[in-house]
């Protein structure tokens, strides 16, 4: 098979906020290659909606100490306090420099960036909501990330569009490259490189309801586990708490934030009972649950599985200028006018706060004693820097991209005089060849969709906002069972040109891994901790749990092992709103 | 409520013999899906071969604009239920096709390049934000909501003729940037669209208004362009 090999000083995988801030960096240090499975704003940052976070204070006062310290409480406090801090006090700088690359954001009557009231975001250390997410409309994600693509072709970053990674090469201690295949031919590539940015986000799809795109599906964290690199706080995956009923369409928090409320069956504003301060602006984790638990005990709308987003009462105006995209959804998808009934919601597969460890810079880490793989890098929602914790506050995702991609390319880029090309060795190609090849030439039983289809079930009705340790054994056995049928699969598409039928079995066998490695830091983890919720351990318990789990594949199986949480300012407390 | 639907769709195999063909395929979807929705449960179920680009699945990547009963539209955003039984489903109009529903989007995405897609302002930055008024930014609002699906341009007689054409989706592009007070770049911009392939080929034909899935009114965009452009004194690409 022919091998088309490339050279570039840095090679950054996934073109979303976090990838395309990372390239803005690299490009004047040495040669930046982007790869996409996607056309670039096609990337799933694109459908963030209510904000970005910073305490600009353009609306009302504000402080990054108060960032902080909201963010550190909604973490749980999971979060590496030193990270957060870095994250609150470079965020206004952050955004300030995203408004001066073009992002057409919402403005304020003096025609200041517009800010709004976000879940578990407040002034003066937990006294009331404050407005702090930055936002264009409820289009945020696109607008940050066309704005951080245009100045990518500005500077002239060279973007691999439809390329799917398919191995990232780590020899020793050291990156080398990836291989990736371009989806339009099939044919092979090969990046050699200095640096490798990994930036390729979420996989909610591991789950049956999801806000997240088809493509987030988690290959490349996969990729370097199998490679037995660790995994940080696996166990921790986010519930968005609105999400349109059957479809787990996002509607963002920005909705509460401009005066939305949820109303059980009863017609009860039931979030007083569960966060008497800032009700229905607590976070997500707590949201999720009252609205699960108000399901379970028989408040949901007529008794059925949902309960409602109201927005009735709020302004028409406001719907139409802040919130325009979310009513259209709401129109489209359920026939339903918000300024005139209210919104069948229940949670949806949202965000991995886990991810691949990273340090304050981006660098990958490769066990809990700091020891680093030399070149590479991971940034966004793939990575886990700590500071999202176990639980991330909404507006809080498109910083941590920008910040901590900024930083990423900015390490990668510091280090390049002294690093030394990378090289990928033939048999290591030959590998992910034959893989691909096995894939084609198979003529098992099992077809993709079937065995997917069942893996996104089980993770949903086992994994998802409220675990069991009977739960999360059988699952753990189901997905071995989901492994076994994984090795029958066959596709009916032989063909090399744009074979979606491959890519989606490839990304299974990495679906299928993750699951397992979030399902066993699942199991171990025995206690509540923010979006974690195991309901025969109902309690926090910093005495045991107050540390980051690391999940390993060894050759005897999943290992864990685990690094304790940098606690600068803020001692854990008890977490109320 | 299920019902069965029939999908006719437009094939296209480069690696069999013939290499384009119909095929129809009946599924049963209820009133919620989507035709994306009908067209994974036929690669899921019925035929693994059959391709079209997907992401997002609700209106806002792009990804999955192809042309649904004679009008271009994304899969993700069109109900099956407003449609009727048989619902036929082409890639979009004359763009290469790379494999069945997946078009080659290279010429559309070069059309962008050419009206300089990006924020041109070499003035030192001020410390914070630099101020926009809302008014100012509503200028622009419609603009920066287009996801660059390709509906648009495709749809577009002028540009079935002539691929050199710019077509509505850059010319928004332009737009979004020459009516940005932020930018400073709005001579250079109108001389790449006020040439003998920019905005003058435009002939308010609406087809990529009626299409948008973003219901950006494109043609009133494009009309300030040629506005902008007289007055400015850009009437034939220099000035």
């Amino acid at each position: 098979m022919e091998i088309n090999k490339h050279y570039f000083d840095t090679v950054i995988i996934g073109s979303g906020l976090a990838g395309c801030r990372a390239a803005i960096e690299c490009i004047g240090n040495g040669s930046v290659a982007v790869l996409s499975k996607l056309y670039p704003t096609r990337s799933h940052s694109t459908a963030a909606q209510g904000g970005i976070g910073a305490a600009l204070g353009n609306e009302e006062e504000d402080s990054p100490e108060w960032h902080t310290y909201d963010t550190v409480k909604g973490s749980d406090f999971l979060g590496d306090q030193d990270a957060i801090e870095i994250m609150c006090y470079d965020a206004i700088p952050t955004i300030i420099e995203l408004e001066h690359m073009g992002v057409p954001f919402s403005r304020t009557p003096e025609g200041k960036i517009a800010q709004r009231r976000f879940g578990g975001h407040t002034r003066e250390f937990g006294k009331a909501p404050v407005r702090r997410a930055c936002y264009s409309a409820d289009r945020t994600g696109h607008a940050v990330l066309f704005a951080l693509y245009e100045q990518c072709q500005l500077k002239g970053v060279k973007f691999f569009q439809e390329f799917q990674v398919l191995d990232i090469v780590v020899e020793g201690d050291t990156v080398q490259g990836i291989i990736a295949m371009n989806i339009k031919d099939s044919s092979i590539h090969v990046f050699e490189a200095k640096a490798v940015i990994i930036a390729s986000g979420g996989y909610g799809k591991i789950f049956k309801v999801t806000s997240n795109a088809y493509a987030s599906t988690g290959e490349c964290l996969s990729m370097l586990f199998r490679q037995g690199l660790p995994l940080e706080d696996m166990e921790f995956f986010q519930f968005h708490p609105t999400g349109l009923y059957g479809l787990g369409i996002l509607i963002t928090e920005g909705a509460r934030g401009e005066g939305g409320i949820l109303i059980n069956g009863k017609g009860e504003r039931f979030m007083e009972r569960y966060a008497p301060t800032i009700k229905d602006l607590a976070p997500r984790d707590m949201v999720s649950r009252a609205i699960l638990t108000e399901i379970r005990e028989g408040r949901g709308i007529d008794g059925k599985d949902y309960v409602y987003l109201d927005l009735r009462h709020v302004d028409k105006k406001i719907l139409e200028e802040r919130l325009p995209e979310i009513t259209t959804f709401c129109k489209i998808y359920m026939g339903v006018d918000p300024s005139e009934s209210p919104i069948p919601i229940v949670p949806t597969a949202h965000y991995a706060m886990g991810g691949i460890p990273t340090d304050i810079d981006g660098r990958v880490l490769k066990d809990v004693d700091g020891s680093i793989v030399y070149g590479l890098y991971a940034a966004g929602e793939c990575a886990c820097v700590s500071v999202h914790g176990a639980n991330r506050l909404g507006c809080n995702s498109l910083l941590d991209t920008v910040v901590f991609g900024r930083r990423a390319g900015k390490s990668a880029s510091s280090t390049l005089r002294t690093a030394t090309k990378g090289g990928v060795k033939k048999e290591r190609i030959q590998i992910v060849v034959d893989c691909i090849n096995m894939i084609k030439n198979s003529n098992g039983r099992e077809i993709v969709a079937s065995v997917r289809k069942d893996l996104q079930a089980a993770m949903m009705d086992k994994c998802s906002v409220f675990r069991t340790e009977e739960g999360l054994k059988s699952l753990l056995e189901e997905i071995k069972q989901l492994k076994e049928r994984y090795k029958e699969i066959s596709i009916k598409d032989k063909s090399s040109r744009f074979n979606t039928e491959l890519l989606d079995a490839v990304e299974l066998g990495h679906m299928l891994t993750l699951s397992e490695a979030i399902t066993a830091s699942a199991l171990q983890r025995t206690e509540s901790r923010g979006a974690h919720y195991r309901e025969d351990y109902p309690k926090r318990d910093d005495e045991n749990w107050l540390k980051h789990t690391f999940v390993f594949l060894t050759d005897k199986g999943i290992n864990f092992k685990f690094k304790p949480v940098k606690i600068t300012r803020f001692k854990p407390e008890e977490r109320k709103y | 409520m299920e019902k069965y639907y029939t999908f006719r769709i437009k094939r296209y195999l480069p690696e069999e013999n013939p290499s384009e063909r119909w095929d129809e395929f009946r599924i049963k979807l209820n009133s919620m899906e989507r035709v994306l929705d009908g067209l994974v449960k036929i690669k899921e179920t019925k035929d693994g071969t059959l391709t079209f680009r997907k992401s997002c699945a609700h209106g806002v990547c792009g990804s999955c604009a192809m042309k649904i009963n004679g009008k271009n539209r994304l899969a993700c955003q069109t109900l099956v239920k407003d449609l009727p039984e048989l619902i036929e489903i082409e890639p979009l109009p004359s763009l290469p096709v790379i494999k069945d529903l997946v078009v080659d989007m290279t010429i559309f995405y070069e059309k962008n390049d050419k009206v300089l897609p990006y924020l041109i302002n070499e003035e030192p930055p001020p410390e914070r934000e630099r101020i926009q008024s809302p008014e100012d930014q509503h200028k622009i609002l419609e603009s920066i909501t287009c996801i660059m699906c390709g509906s648009c341009t495709t749809s577009c007689p002028v540009f079935w003729a002539s691929k050199n054409y710019l077509g509505p989706s850059a010319l928004l592009k332009a737009f979004r940037f020459i009516f940005d007070t932020r930018d400073r770049a709005t001579d250079e911009r109108l001389a790449r669209i006020t040439g003998e392939n920019g905005i003058w080929r435009c002939h308010s034909i609406f087809n990529c208004v009626e299409v948008c899935p973003k219901e950006i009114d494109i043609t009133k965009h494009i009309l300030k362009l040629k506005r902008l452009a007289v007055k400015k004194g850009f009437t034939g690409g220099e000035k």
